[in-house]
């Protein structure tokens, strides 16, 4: 049986007056990549941002329905939002590395959730090497992060979250500012993480959601219109916007 | 435990910066609370019929007349002086630097108006002393150039700066398509300066001329130093007068505390601070409206 | 032809007005520069005044105003940082938040005299510190806290979300993520925006008048309760006040030109730091 890892029920997202995500439910299966795909503005952008509750700094934003990490309710008033961001990591859309140096940008984070001193060193080198950027920077740690390519930029950023060993990792189209080399490795990376991470990512590309994920969600105008299986979503559509959205008619 | 310790110094500190926030409305309302708490001090003694109408501002006679009139008088006239020459030459250089000069030329004109701006107050009061009062003397033949024409040069100087920079604002912030109608329609560039751009950012150009004009009614220094500080009511810019702020300066290191005196000082710092707020306050309105046209 | 001569006068007229605001700075320069610079020597910046101010130099007033500055920052920075990264950081859009703001902006209107009556009343009489140089700093502080709000509140608006995001998303607290990211990525604007503040505060004379400064000290301000000698007023005593006022213009102009040069001096480091800032980016 497969264990479900986060999810959403009932969940509905306004932002003031416009409501956003309308009724969302969805379960994320552990060890998976799944993958939210749909037009802009569909809103799976802020339905991956609900489950790291990012929308806390948005003034209007009002969240309503469940969402469960295991069985611990994400949005439960007792509940420390920053251990909840320790354990469901997340890679934006931009590469936006700490003006920091390279090291720096995972010690950091090591640090404030108070990692023993002496292991960081290993930590970060362990980290660094499974996101395929230790034998590029190994020599240069105490260079600024800012001055690595906008592909390292991103692995960095990947290398960052990947070290505070969360428990997914939700990514808002991480490749989507990468030439298409970068975003071979980062992909080769996604795959690689999965055995450790269960993985949510946003993309707007049909043959990167193709390549890389289990499962695919396809969302409208805040709905979730279709949850299945990569190959049952792209080759076997049950419904006619996503026939028509994978089939490139419109998007 | 060491998260609920993070959150918990997130939490303090948050209420720290809070009470830095709701300190500076603290700081107004006091503010606002010394000058009127004193100032009705004040008119338990004086009624604020004489203080508005009378002609004499004299705390030192044996009765100790307070008329605000002349003081009032003193600081209009110098201020719209200045006004006088401020205006029209910020608004022509802001709309130069803005519209016609190169690029190059724009790089050297801003630090020229920093440089103008960071001149100490004292320093352009000085200069009205040993520069512009002996040369107002010579020109027209009269004693002693220190009086309100001075006074109004140098508050001009002092007030350009900001004219000139949110002025320039104004006019950069009318989008280009205006200009481009005015020009399709066969408009050369100066027609379309004068008839179209500065029309358009009139509401930023009142606000400019608003700020500055609240710069000038509250400058004490250059016209303290430079405007001869009589306290009679002025009939030309080549008297001498004595503004507010100059009234302020001179008497109040002197008064003994909570006299009548010394409450009136209060009092006519309120009439300034209503003054300047209500200025400065249509000042932001014009901004306001100006931005919300152009958004 | 008639066309000819309004584009003619046209020119004239917005290249004129800008040739004479040019030429109000250069008069005002050249005047005090070429009067003042042969005041200007070692012993005039290190050497206190002598025989009744006639002779001598102007250490105590560069002490003194030096004394007020740093009291204006200690007071006025911790304050209006504090204040700007409540009203960006913390602060969710409210009516207090715009009560807040509008107070500021009304703050920053407010003639500067009127700061130095509401010294004389805080600091001076209802807080029994006397006249004071920290009574006068901390009155400066007060004036100076506005500006200071504003130009760090600009500096911390020009630092991307995405930085934020960056460590929020590590599950660091907002004040570890103000303290470790957004502070240090907008500092060279801060410091900008607080030395451009404090070169007018330097140059401020009203605020001081009643609240502590002094025509003459004998000696150099030494503590917190002392009055003080200041540049500024010391240009203004000297110009207006002193009984051989003649005599002593030469040492007014070398005071100016020590005012202006420091003055102007703390713009370029200001102008610097935003230029050095600018060609990073």
């Amino acid at each position: 049986m497969d264990q479900i890892k986060l999810s959403a029920h009932s969940l509905n997202l306004s932002f003031g007056e416009k409501q956003i995500l309308k009724n969302i439910n969805i379960d994320f299966i552990k060890n998976q990549v799944i993958s939210l795909i749909g037009p802009s503005g569909c809103g799976k952008s802020t339905l991956l941002r609900s489950f790291n509750r990012m929308h806390d700094l948005s003034p209007d934003a009002h969240v309503k329905g469940t969402l469960k990490l295991d069985n611990l309710d994400l949005y439960d008033k007792n509940i420390s939002v920053t251990e909840i961001r320790k354990r469901i990591g997340m890679v934006f859309q931009k590469p936006n590395p700490l003006p920091k140096s390279i090291y720096e940008n995972l010690s950091y984070g090591l640090n404030i959730h108070e990692f023993p001193k002496n292991e960081i060193p290993d930590l970060i080198e362990k980290a660094l090497k499974e996101s395929y950027l230790w034998d590029e920077v190994k020599d240069e740690l105490k260079k600024p992060a800012v001055k690595l390519s906008g592909g390292q930029q991103q692995r960095l950023c990947i290398a960052r979250t990947v070290v505070l060993r969360p428990e997914v990792i939700l990514m808002d189209e991480p490749c989507s500012a990468l030439d298409p080399i970068s975003t071979g490795k980062i992909e080769e990376l996604i795959m690689s993480l999965k055995k450790d991470y269960t993985i949510v990512i946003v993309t707007h590309n049909m043959q990167q959601a193709q390549r890389i994920s289990d499962k695919v969600a396809f969302m409208y105008l805040g709905e979730v219109i279709e949850f299945d299986s990569t190959e049952n979503v792209f080759k076997n559509p049950q419904q006619e916007l996503t026939r028509n959205y994978v089939g490139g008619h419109f998007g | 435990m060491s998260v609920r310790r993070r959150e918990r110094t997130d939490r303090i500190l948050k209420i720290i910066f809070k009470a830095t926030g709701l300190a500076t409305i603290a700081l107004l309302g006091a503010i606002f609370f010394m000058l009127f708490y004193n100032s009705i001090a004040f008119f338990t003694h004086i009624s604020p019929i004489d203080f508005f109408t009378g002609s004499q501002w004299n705390p030192e006679s044996v009765n100790g007349t307070y008329s605000i009139f002349p003081l009032l008088a003193s600081t209009g006239l110098v201020a719209f002086g200045s006004m006088f020459i401020a205006v029209p030459l910020g608004i022509l250089t802001a709309a130069y630097i803005s519209e016609f000069a190169p690029r190059k030329l724009q790089i050297v004109l801003k630090p020229v108006i920093e440089m103008l701006a960071a001149i100490p107050s004292v320093a352009i009061g000085f200069l009205g002393i040993v520069l512009i009062g002996p040369a107002i003397a010579k020109l027209f033949g009269i004693q002693n150039g220190l009086n309100a024409l001075n006074g109004s040069i140098l508050l001009a100087v002092m007030a350009l700066p900001t004219i000139i920079t949110i002025a320039e604002d104004a006019i950069n912030a009318v989008p280009q398509t205006y200009k481009e109608a005015s020009f399709a329609l066969g408009a050369n560039k100066w027609a379309t300066l004068f008839k179209v751009t500065i029309p358009a950012a009139l509401p930023g150009l009142i606000a400019a001329v608003m700020l500055g004009l609240g710069r000038a009614l509250g400058e004490t220094m250059t016209v303290l130093m430079a405007t001869g500080n009589a306290a009679a009511l002025p009939k030309g810019f080549l008297d001498s007068i004595r503004t507010i702020t100059a009234t302020i300066a001179i008497e109040m290191g002197e008064v003994p505390y909570q006299t009548t005196h010394y409450f009136a000082l209060f009092a006519i710092a309120a009439v300034l601070f209503v003054i300047t707020l209500v200025i400065n306050l249509l000042g932001e309105y014009f901004a306001n409206r100006f931005r919300k046209f152009h958004a | 032809m008639k066309k000819k001569l309004t584009h003619f006068l046209n020119w004239v007229l917005l290249v004129g007005s800008t040739c004479i605001v040019c030429l109000f700075l250069g008069i005002i320069l050249f005047d005090i520069f070429s009067k003042g610079f042969s005041s200007v020597s070692w012993n005039f910046i290190s050497q206190p005044p002598e025989q009744g101010m006639t002779k001598g130099g102007i250490l105590p007033a560069l002490i003194g105003t030096l004394w007020l500055t740093l009291i204006t920052t200690l007071f006025a920075v911790p304050f209006g940082i504090g204040c700007a990264v409540y009203l960006n950081e913390y602060a969710k859009p409210s009516l207090l938040t715009n009560i807040i703001r509008a107070s500021i902006r009304n703050l920053a209107g407010i003639p500067s005299i009127i700061y130095g009556l509401f010294g004389l009343a805080l600091f001076v009489q209802g807080l029994r510190m006397g006249t004071s140089v920290l009574s006068a700093g901390l009155t400066l502080g007060l004036l100076s806290l506005p500006y200071i709000i504003t130009t760090t509140e600009e500096a911390l608006k020009r630092i991307p979300n995405s930085m934020r995001e960056a460590t929020l998303a590590l599950g660091a607290t907002q004040f570890e993520t103000i303290k470790d990211v957004v502070l240090p990525k907008a500092l060279p604007g801060i410091l900008t925006g607080i030395i451009l503040t404090l070169s007018r505060a330097a140059g401020e004379t009203a605020p001081i008048l009643f609240t502590g400064v002094a025509f003459y000290i004998n000696g150099l301000t030494s503590s917190l309760n002392q009055e003080f000698m200041a540049l500024p007023y010391h240009l203004y005593m000297l110009s207006t006040q002193h009984q051989s006022i003649q005599q002593v213009r030469p040492l007014a102009y070398g005071t100016a030109v020590v005012l202006i040069v420091l003055v102007f001096g703390l713009n370029l480091i200001a102008f610097y730091i935003r230029f050095k800032q600018r060609t990073q980016d």
